[in-house]
């Protein structure tokens, strides 16, 4: 087999080479060792998925035809045995490369670790500058007058939106609220650079997708006053928003826990092949979670069009990111993964908008996930049961809600285009500060979800213990009426 | 360890020998996979055909066919030389059904760990992804809370994942996926995203497979609102449960056993689903009511040829629904026996003995003569030692003990 004048170890590894090749020919798909994986990377790369018929419909996003029969993502034939065979050297193999599990590696005589650190961050895109103007360089689409209108408009209503429903909580109004302050151009441009199809898993902090689908100031009031015309009956805390004709999942309070449910829901995109992608969003916090790093594996294994949008606005509640992770934040981490990622300016709308825009296409057509790394800085407290001050400075918070706030950089910029005055200005506060008031006062005035709501759709029936357990709260209400609330209707 | 498989065998052949099998019906001759699905039937247990019954959540089996009568002469094709159906193990059952339904319908998927190309570490997925593709047969890297979660995200897009945990007792892992989303997402979502996932595995005690891969789950699972819970004890109930599973709008988790998988029974060539929330009548009695689940059915059966050489008629029902338990049936059993002797596999702290006796106290406490009996394993993890092992799970002489103390 060898030759003598090879060293020892390479003997070995030449005759190990040569066994796992005897054990390639001998044994079929069933050898652990010869997983199909393996053998695509080896080989060459897979072929495209093999497909029925390309028939679906789409209603609303959620009826649709699925492919029958066989859909698959690499092939997996036994012809990559006998091409591997072609393959094998029929000298020695260099002293420099050997084909492990996972592709061929160069070798290195030199005991080097990789550092823990690299000597500068990884780069942060940017259009606009500190005063919203665009750098000359800057690689970014042109928008429309009425485009950049609408993203500025937007922000501004939700950052009126969460002051005023801030301070409803504060009133004792409502139970509760968490503002987006500092990330209105994240909410905004991001939703503005996707298509109404494409599905959106938010973290908590996102309403601004669904204003930017939307979702009426009257829609949000009533989710959080909890009242009967709300979406999710009642049933979940005020921001944990969902609607299903705006294709933006309900949000759960669990943190990161809509991070595999995007990987699945892109799945089952792939499944048919259509041209729209998902999107998930979390913190900086969420990163540190089981489910982030396998959903984030996943995704880069199974090649699914998602886009992982990382808020990483340097605070998890009262942790600073230097206690969060020791990495170079969390774009580095897409390389981990095997996934495409970028680090952008947070604040910049039209950077956000750039990136989103160029990330979805990348998503859809190379059926790739992508990770984005939004610097930004959470101006506002964590919800209404925080007070930041606690922990971090004042001059801190000060500092980045002025000039690094997003709104006020790209109101510089739309107004050096001529698009946008003082006087829209406050002519648009003002009506929406309006519009937000009444949104809440009629909000209030409306009956809370029946006492039947409380026990419908835990099941897609519900079942006899249940409507036992329903007979008997009714029969206690009835008996002491005094004792429960008189908006919750029986 | 034999004992284990003589009482298996002894119950299989005991099974098949009871009303069951005798009054199942053959209405529907061999068609074409398009044509038979507009044609089966919910069998009730016991073959009474059911219609909108009580103890039934919303018409989930479609079709029912109230005219049916047993006919075995009218249909030529099913009728062959020798009996009719066909024989296979337990874990093929579950295969059988689980092709069917992504025959049926496309947007049936399975999720798992080596369940594609490797088939399945208990050979229940064997073939289909060679057959549907490694898309649409998915293995996964090892994680379960995040392919938990995959299958839920892809669930409320429309598809309808069987999500496999090699090992129920993996699932663990996805205890929050599984908790807080799959069974709360319809309903904070105001019912506008359903999870019909399927989640199976195998669990309970198996042969000296150690203490964290003999745990039954179905203790901790049981408390969640949301969820609908069901266990398989043969390949007739395996493949009805699975195909039900399947087709039920409510996320489900279908609880199998690791040593039940090479039960052999003959089924049915004509397709049926079983109802979710229904048990299976094993053998009608007089003296006492025997509720059990899982592998602990076969043990009750060995008991129970005992019992019958002492003179004793036991009426032993597989409970089958864990989650919510099928009260009906359970109801009008011990309104007729006035005994209960629960017989279950999991830990008496807070198993499914504890809640059932829970229910049955509840609801039936006028009809008991006796207070109720639970016979389950002890509150230890499950030793290696095989010795050990076989003395924390209840076994037949257990039973024989309990049923002569309650009836005395």
């Amino acid at each position: 087999m060898a030759s003598s004048c090879l060293s020892k170890s390479k003997n070995f590894i030449y005759n190990l080479k040569f066994k796992l090749y005897l054990l390639n020919r001998t044994s079929a798909v069933t050898n652990p060792l010869f997983h199909p994986h393996l053998r695509h990377t080896i080989s060459s790369p897979s072929s495209s998925p093999v497909r029925k018929h390309a028939s679906y419909s789409r209603v609303n996003g959620f009826d649709r035809w699925f492919e029958p029969a066989f859909v698959g993502r690499r092939s997996h034939s036994t012809t990559s045995v006998s091409s591997d065979v072609s393959q094998l050297p029929v000298e020695p193999p260099s002293q420099q490369v050997l084909d492990f599990p996972g592709g061929k590696v160069k070798f290195t005589q030199k005991l080097i670790f990789t550092s823990n650190s690299t000597e500068e961050r990884v780069h942060c895109y940017r259009v606009l500058d500190d005063n919203g103007q665009p750098f000359t360089d800057a690689e970014s689409l042109e928008i429309s007058k009425e485009l950049a209108v609408k993203m500025y408009t937007n922000m501004v209503t939700l950052e009126l939106m969460d002051t005023i429903f801030y301070e409803s909580q504060r009133q004792g109004r409502i139970s509760f609220y968490a503002t987006t302050t500092g990330e209105e151009a994240i909410n905004i441009a991001s939703a503005a650079a996707l298509n109404d199809n494409d599905f959106v898993f938010p973290q908590y902090r996102e309403p601004g997708v669904l204003l930017w689908r939307g979702f009426s100031l009257q829609e949000f009031a009533n989710q959080l006053f909890g009242n009967k015309y709300e979406y999710g009956k009642g049933r979940q805390m005020p921001v944990h928003y969902g609607s299903r004709k705006h294709n933006y999942i309900t949000v759960a309070s669990t943190v990161a826990t809509q991070i595999p449910h995007a990987v699945g829901a892109a799945y089952s995109l792939k499944m048919e092949k259509q041209d729209s992608c998902v999107i998930t969003y979390f913190g900086d916090g969420g990163t540190s979670t089981a489910d982030f790093h396998a959903a984030m594996n996943f995704a880069a294994v199974m090649e699914v069009p998602v886009i992982f949008f990382c808020r990483n606005n340097g605070w998890a509640i009262s942790t600073p990111v230097h206690e969060q992770f020791r990495s170079d934040g969390v774009v580095v981490k897409g390389k981990a993964y095997g996934v495409p990622s970028i680090r952008i300016d947070g604040n910049d709308a039209l950077a956000i908008y750039n990136a989103v825009h160029e990330a979805r296409k990348m998503a859809i057509k190379e059926q790739t996930p992508v990770l984005i790394e939004a610097l930004t800085y959470r101006a506002g407290h964590h919800t209404t049961s925080d007070d930041s001050t606690r922990y971090r400075s004042i001059d801190e918070i000060e500092k980045w809600r002025g000039d690094q706030n997003p709104i006020k950089r790209f109101r510089k910029w739309i107004e050096s285009r001529g698009w946008w005055n003082a006087v829209a200005e406050s002519e648009y506060r003002g009506s929406v500060r309006k519009q937000v008031a009444q949104a809440i006062q009629v909000a209030e005035r409306i009956e809370k979800p029946p006492v039947a709501d409380m026990f419908s759709d835990v099941y897609d029936a519900p079942p006899r213990n249940l409507n036992e357990q329903e007979v008997f709260v009714r029969k206690t209400v009835k008996k002491h009426r005094q004792d429960y609330p008189s908006d919750v209707p029986l | 360890m034999a004992s284990i498989f003589q009482g298996v065998g002894a119950a299989t052949s005991l099974s098949s020998s009871t009303s069951i099998e005798t009054k199942k019906f053959h209405f529907c001759s061999r068609r074409s996979p398009s044509e038979r699905k507009a044609c089966f039937v919910v069998v009730r247990s016991g073959g009474v055909m059911v219609d909108g019954g009580l103890n039934r959540i919303g018409g989930r089996a479609e079709q029912l066919v109230t005219n049916a009568v047993a006919a075995k002469a009218d249909t030529p094709a099913a009728a062959t030389a020798s009996k009719p159906g066909h024989e296979l193990l337990l874990f093929e059952a579950l295969r059988e059904g689980l092709e069917e339904e992504m025959e049926r319908d496309a947007r049936v998927c399975v999720m798992g760990e080596d369940v594609g190309h490797y088939g399945g570490s208990y050979k229940v997925t064997r073939g289909l992804a060679q057959k549907y593709g490694d898309l649409r047969v998915l293995d996964t890297p090892i994680a379960e809370n995040s392919f938990t979660g995959m299958g839920i995200g892809a669930a409320m897009m429309g598809l309808r994942p069987i999500i496999e945990g090699m090992n129920m007792g993996f699932l663990l892992l996805a205890f929050n996926q599984i908790s807080n989303n799959c069974g709360m997402l319809h309903y904070t979502s105001g019912g506008q995203f359903k999870i019909p996932v399927v989640i199976r595995g195998p669990g309970g005690v198996g042969r000296q497979l150690g203490a964290e891969h003999s745990q039954r789950l179905e203790s901790y699972f049981q408390s969640i609102p949301g969820i609908q819970m069901v266990a398989c004890s043969t390949p007739y109930n395996a493949k009805g449960l699975m195909k039900a599973a399947i087709r039920s709008d409510n996320p489900v988790i279908l609880f199998e056993h690791v040593l039940l998988y090479n039960l052999k029974e003959r089924i049915p060539d004509e397709e049926y689903v079983l109802n979710l929330e229904e048990a299976e009548m094993v053998r009608p009695g007089e003296h006492v009511t025997i509720l059990t689940y899982s592998r602990m059915r076969y043990h009750v059966m060995q008991a129970a040829k005992t019992l019958v050489n002492k003179g004793y008629d036991p009426e032993v029902i597989d409970i089958r629904s864990l989650k919510p338990f099928d009260l009906y049936t359970i109801g009008n059993s011990i309104k007729k026996t006035h005994r209960v002797l629960i017989v279950e596999e999991c830990m008496r702290t807070g198993g499914i003995g504890a809640s059932l006796t829970a229910a049955i106290t509840e609801n039936f406490h006028d009809y008991l003569d006796a207070p109720i009996v639970c016979l389950s394993s002890q509150d230890v993890p499950t030793p290696y030692a095989g010795t050990l092992e076989e003395w924390t799970v209840v076994q037949p002489p257990q039973i024989v003990a309990a049923v002569e103390q309650l009836c005395r």
